[in-house]
């Protein structure tokens, strides 16, 4: 997913940096018929605001029909092990911090204190899945660990002074 | 038209009221710019700061920046408001007044009481630092917040009443009645009263809805047996900060419908699309603040829906009427151009490219492996700093010079070093969010020190040339001119 939104953004910026590019070098240049642009250019703009609408449609429908937060407002597949991750200032509590490859996870995402994110990353590089921890409520997050290893858990709600330093580990094994 | 539906005089007080915002929203933004660029320095690891300090630093750049750019906004929106409305002078120095009260409580709650809570004062983080910070200290930093809202309630309220005095109801200056009605569409209406009546009615809705959440955080400070419902308050601050940024850009904006026709001898009158795509956004703007809350799974899910589909909704009037209105106007005019038209072209671009990634990651299924990575301040600061901050230079820079200005080597090079360098600065914002690297951490680990390095390396080029450009314009002061 981070590979196509990191595709996709630089794509359409570098579209809109291309008109941009294109008009401003015209635009000192004298001999454009202002009333015949103005009509060329609404013909154009519809036209492209109805391809938006309907790429938007696509879109929407293509990335929520299928729900994409598992457990959210709908019933989850029944999960393999459930784990409670309690967020504090400024350390995680989980009640069970190992797993099997494959196994269907579902974190039960809480915090006693203040708003933390929960976070489980892959190497440093790759966030596999998030869900926000806060007081008083309790976020359902699935997650199926397709490789086994040492997943490590970060806090990405901003709680204070140790913020950074909040970490923890899940071991995934064969 | 009578006394009281005449545009504002032009009298010494109003323009020195005028040359006050710029002055202070220069310095202002200078020195907000130092402490962002020191915050991504202790991120690079190139600075003995402590991570103590620099969490009040990142809390400072914030509010500092939101606010200065809400003052700078409002200053362009009444630099040309004022010629369709009759506003107060002295309202708009209420406004400076009370922003810089609450800017001396936000200080001390920072560089006396250690306050380091970040500019959104998430509840119940300011209440609850682990004895980092008192409850003065988190006092008065969201009491300052409450003195500026106040001055921009009281100011946005001024701008309302002038409004409807001149136009007779929100509806009509909406141009609303229009937009559904079937004559011809009458174009005496001037695009900034649109654009200040759709900022008018989102902000007071906005800072209403802070006013609400700012006084019940400080009820939570002070009588801590007091508790409120984190998801209700992660609401109402979210709604308010959402709303309230926004409009920086809105306001920024007028100056794009002013000054652009006078480069290019164009007019740029009121249409239906355009009618529709402020009345768009009015809605837009308020309803779609959810999709901040997308890894929040216990908010409805229509709202997540919501948020998902009007942050794609979003981007249309932006992108489709704003910044390709502008680039029809400016096509083939035989404009000559020069930095105050260069930097508002620019901010166009910076605004329109800089809502793309944002955007993306309102989508859940990218927002659920990219939320508060440093994706999140990559789009920001592409539409911030790259958007909002070359529309607002470009336009005051207009207000001081008009056609009399003489483009410099200087001007040249602080453009290019400004533009190149910034969208440096945001694209490794975005590459190091696209590998995960988190936002808001004052001490990063190993593998991601080399994107703070080069984003630190860029952002210092940003802060030399945005010192170049905001001395050119303070130097040009003397010469506003309201009229």
């Amino acid at each position: 997913m981070q590979n196509l939104a990191w595709a996709l953004s630089l794509v359409l910026m570098g579209i809109v940096a291309a008109l941009f590019l294109w008009v401003a070098a015209g635009a000192s240049r004298t001999g454009g018929d202002a009333t015949g642009m103005a009509a060329s250019a609404q013909g154009w703009r519809n036209g492209v605001f109805w391809l938006v609408i309907l790429a938007g449609v696509a879109i929407s429908f293509g990335t929520l029909w299928d729900w994409p937060i598992a457990g959210h407002a709908t019933a989850a597949a029944k999960p393999d092990t459930v784990i409670r991750a309690t967020g504090h200032q400024w350390r995680w509590t989980l009640d069970k911090d190992t797993v099997k490859a494959g196994q269907l996870v579902e974190f039960e995402v809480t915090a006693t204190d203040v708003n933390h994110g929960f976070a489980i990353y892959k190497d440093k590089s790759h966030v596999v899945a998030q869900a926000q921890a806060m007081p008083g409520y309790v976020n359902k997050l699935q997650v199926r660990f397709t490789e086994p290893g040492d997943y490590e858990v970060l806090c990405l709600e901003y709680c204070g002074l140790a913020h950074h330093g909040m970490r923890a580990v899940i071991k995934v094994g064969k | 038209m009578n006394a009281t539906t005449a545009p504002s005089a032009d009298t010494p007080s109003a323009k020195l009221a005028f040359q006050l915002y710029v002055a202070i929203g220069v310095a202002v933004l200078l020195l907000m710019m130092i402490a962002g660029a020191l915050f991504r320095a202790t991120q690079a690891a190139v600075t003995p700061i402590p991570a103590n300090f620099a969490y009040e630093l990142m809390t400072l750049h914030g509010a500092g920046m939101v606010g200065v750019s809400g003052l700078a906004g409002a200053a362009v929106m009444w630099y040309f408001l004022r010629r369709y409305v009759t506003l107060s002078t002295g309202m708009f120095l209420v406004m400076l007044g009370l922003s810089l009260v609450g800017v001396v409580m936000i200080l001390a709650a920072i560089g006396i009481g250690r306050f380091a809570g970040g500019w959104t004062f998430l509840y119940p983080l300011p209440a609850k630092s682990m004895g980092v910070w008192g409850p003065h200290a988190a006092g008065a930093f969201v009491g300052g917040l409450v003195f500026i809202g106040v001055g921009f309630l009281l100011f946005y309220l001024d701008c309302a009443i002038a409004i409807l005095r001149r136009y007779g109801s929100l509806w009509k200056a909406l141009g609303l009645d229009q937009l559904f009605g079937s004559g011809p569409v009458d174009t005496s209406l001037p695009p900034t009263v649109v654009a200040s009546t759709m900022v008018v009615i989102i902000n007071v809705l906005g800072i209403l809805a802070g006013a609400v959440v700012l006084v019940m955080s400080l009820i939570s400070i002070y009588v801590p047996t007091v508790t409120f419902d984190a998801l209700l308050m992660k609401n109402l601050i979210f709604f308010f900060g959402h709303v309230f940024i926004n409009a920086t850009i809105y306001m920024a904006v007028i100056g794009v419908y002013e000054i652009v026709p006078r480069y290019t001898g164009r007019p740029w009158n009121i249409s239906r699309p355009f009618l529709a795509s402020w009345a768009a956004v009015t809605l837009i703007v308020m309803a779609v603040y959810p999709h901040h809350l997308l890894m929040d799974f216990v908010m409805p899910k229509w709202a997540i829906v919501t948020g998902q589909v009007l942050s794609y909704l979003s981007g249309i009037p932006i992108l489709l009427v704003t910044a390709y209105g502008a680039l029809v106007n400016i096509h083939r005019s035989g404009l000559k151009w020069d930095l105050p038209l260069r930097l508002i072209i620019f901010g166009l671009f910076g605004w329109a490219a800089g809502v793309l990634p944002a955007i993306i990651d309102g989508v859940v299924r990218v927002n659920v492996v990219m939320h508060n990575t440093q994706w999140v301040p990559g789009h920001f600061h592409f539409y911030l700093m790259l958007g909002l901050v070359p529309l607002l230079m470009g336009s005051l820079l207009y207000a001081c010079t008009r056609s009399e200005w003489s483009e410099t080597a200087l001007d040249r090079g602080a453009f290019w070093t400004f533009g190149v360098a910034g969208i440096l600065f945001c694209f490794v914002f975005l590459s190091a969010g696209y590998q995960g690297v988190p936002r808001r951490f004052a001490v990063h680990d190993a593998a991601w020190l080399g994107h703070a390095q080069i984003g630190t390396l860029a952002a210092v080029l940003v802060l030399l040339a945005a010192v170049a450009l905001g001395v050119r314009l303070l130097a040009r002061l003397p010469r506003a001119s309201l009229s």
